[in-house]
């Protein structure tokens, strides 16, 4: 393993030059990029006269903690607990992101790498399934939802989601590229479909699952229950800190915090599948 | 059929609630493209007159189709090739910066509606940091109305737009770059390959092709779906439809005037021309590294 890491070091020489002129490009650009990150902590701590100066400026001049507790206190007085938000939100994240990391990695392995009556046929409706307009859909899906009797629970927002074309795909396309002659010979072995889907194919395709998992956790994370949930007690975190967010000039100073407190759990989720990718790729040898 | 059970159970799970939940609609919905449909009443069947008037009657749905082609044809690229240099620029720094490196890329889209700050860069007043900063400099004398300006809104929408669309592609092709075999580099080396551009594209663009195929579809079907960001920024509609899209089109029949069957058609049209886009786009990229 070591070894593999080593030589992986030393590729050929780059221009000196040319590294420098990338690093400058790429410093450039990223600080372009960050401005969301810099502009939602900052204001997160401006105090209310700052958050309403104009011309607004980017960065907090007096930094305080004031909408952290003004947050805190909101939530306090809410209607229904807070916490059961959180949990509606946890509740829905985690069983789609993990339901569909699951069924989609499961449907994309046979889809790779067997050949059966029906596979191109699927996956290509799979993947047209992606160019179709939304906006024109959600009435359907209301009708089939409330024919199932799903109205107003928690699966009818976490079944579309497991079977979100995107997964399906995205697994597919990196299932494509482990080796064959790898799974055959963990069949002469003796092991099972499932067994080499699960514990060959699955380690292998690490990056892409996780990579599926910062994207999804990141959808379901911000769903605010849509046009299915109705009840107070089931409606999301999102849902909730919107109508904090919709109480105007009052709310500002919380609000502020809302963005940042919504956003900091997706990049924390980021960060950590982020180093995980880097860790398995660096030990993994995909190809033979 | 008995030989390939084990692949026909993985699937089914998946595939049942696929089809449940998108085939089903999606048939429902080309369906309703041939009705008159008002949510209310059962729909009213009405062959292709829906399609007839979409591109005979409907000035507006040109102007939308304009814009869309303009959308796609500009920023779909420029973000597929961005999302791809940046990713592999990012993939030769060293670990600790690249994680925080692909961090910030990703940020904008990470954010949700934190595109707002260009509503203030963009402000139409002298408070503008865009205004403010030209008129410093003595470009112009007075307060531009950027996002009421058909000359300037379109253009602007397409910046913001590039800015966000560094997501999903962009993450495929970090896991895919991280998932190439190092041993094929010092063959390469071996082979007399010289430098980086010789590598990527001899190297890394076909061991790549399998996520890079899955970018593409991924650009496609987002940059020609841009509504969101337009409305955002131009409102809806915006000043003379300078920013319409087909998507804000297919919004303004479908959630408020309610004509179900007329914005199906719409999305069916946006569906066709996505298909036939991506048709030649694969063919496109079986080439790369040939």
């Amino acid at each position: 393993m070591s070894a593999m890491a080593a030589s992986s070091k030393k590729r050929l020489s780059r221009s000196l030059v040319g590294d420098v002129t990338i690093f400058i490009f790429l410093g450039m650009f990223g600080a372009f990029m960050a401005l969301p990150l810099v502009y939602t902590i900052n204001n997160a701590f401006k105090p209310l006269d700052e958050l309403f100066l104009f011309p607004p400026k980017f960065l907090v001049r007096n930094p305080t903690l004031d909408n952290f507790f003004d947050l805190f206190h909101l939530m306090a007085d809410s209607w229904v607990p807070f916490t059961r938000y959180v949990f509606n939100t946890v509740l829905i994240t985690a069983a789609g992101t993990v339901g569909h990391v699951v069924l989609a990695s499961a449907a994309a392995y046979p889809l790779a790498k067997h050949r059966f009556p029906g596979s191109k046929v699927l996956f290509t409706i799979v993947v047209l399934s992606l160019m179709f307009s939304q906006h024109v859909t959600a009435v359907p899906n209301y009708v089939i939802m409330s024919w199932l009797g799903w109205i107003d629970s928690y699966i009818a927002i976490i079944a579309p989601a497991l079977a979100a074309s995107l997964g399906l795909y995205l697994m597919k396309q990196f299932m494509e590229q482990i080796p064959d002659a790898l799974l055959e010979a963990a069949k002469i072995d003796g092991a099972s479909e499932y067994r080499i889907f699960w514990q060959i194919v699955m380690p292998l395709v690490k990056p892409a699952w996780l990579t599926l998992v910062i994207l999804l956790f990141q959808v379901l994370w911000g769903t605010d229950g849509g046009n299915f949930i109705y009840s107070e007690e089931l409606k999301t975190m999102n849902y909730a800190l919107s109508q904090i967010l919709a109480g105007g000039i009052v709310r500002a100073g919380p609000g502020a915090f809302v963005a940042l407190l919504m956003m900091s759990v997706p990049i924390t989720i980021f960060v950590i599948s982020q180093s995980n990718i880097i860790e398995t790729m660096a030990s993994s040898g995909m190809k033979e | 059929m008995w030989a390939m059970r084990h692949s026909y159970i993985l699937m089914g799970p998946y595939m049942l609630l696929f089809f449940l939940f998108t085939v089903l609609p999606v048939t429902l919905s080309l369906a309703v493209s041939f009705t008159s449909f008002n949510l209310l009443e059962f729909p009213k069947w009405v062959g292709w007159s829906n399609y007839t008037r979409l591109f005979l009657d409907d000035e507006v749905f040109l102007i939308a189709i304009k814009n869309t082609f303009l959308f796609a044809f500009i920023t779909g690229p420029v973000s597929y090739i961005a999302c791809f240099l940046f990713a592999w620029l990012i993939n030769e720094l060293p670990t600790k910066l690249r994680a925080l490196m692909t961090l910030i890329f990703y940020a904008p889209s990470i954010s949700g509606n934190v595109f707002f700050i260009w509503l203030i860069m963009f402000s139409g007043d002298g408070y503008g940091y865009v205004n403010g900063f030209l008129m410093k400099l003595g470009v112009i004398l007075e307060p531009i109305q950027w996002l009421q300006d058909e000359r300037y809104v379109l253009w602007i929408v397409m910046l913001v737009q590039l800015w966000l669309s560094l997501g999903v592609s962009f993450l495929a092709f970090i896991a895919g770059l991280q998932s190439i075999d190092r041993t094929l580099f010092e063959a390469g080396s071996v082979d007399g390959i010289r430098n980086r551009w010789q590598e990527l594209w001899y190297i890394t663009l076909p061991s790549m092709r399998p996520q890079l195929l899955f970018g593409a579809v991924i650009q496609i079907s987002s940059s020609f779906a841009i509504a969101e960001v337009s409305i955002a920024l131009a409102g809806f509609p915006s000043v003379n439809y300078a920013a319409h899209t087909v998507v804000t089109h297919l919004m303004d029949y479908g959630s408020i005037r309610f004509e179900m069957g007329y914005a199906s058609a719409i999305a069916t049209v946006l569906f066709v021309i996505m298909v036939g886009t991506n048709v030649i786009v694969q063919k496109l990229l079986r080439k790369v590294g040939e």
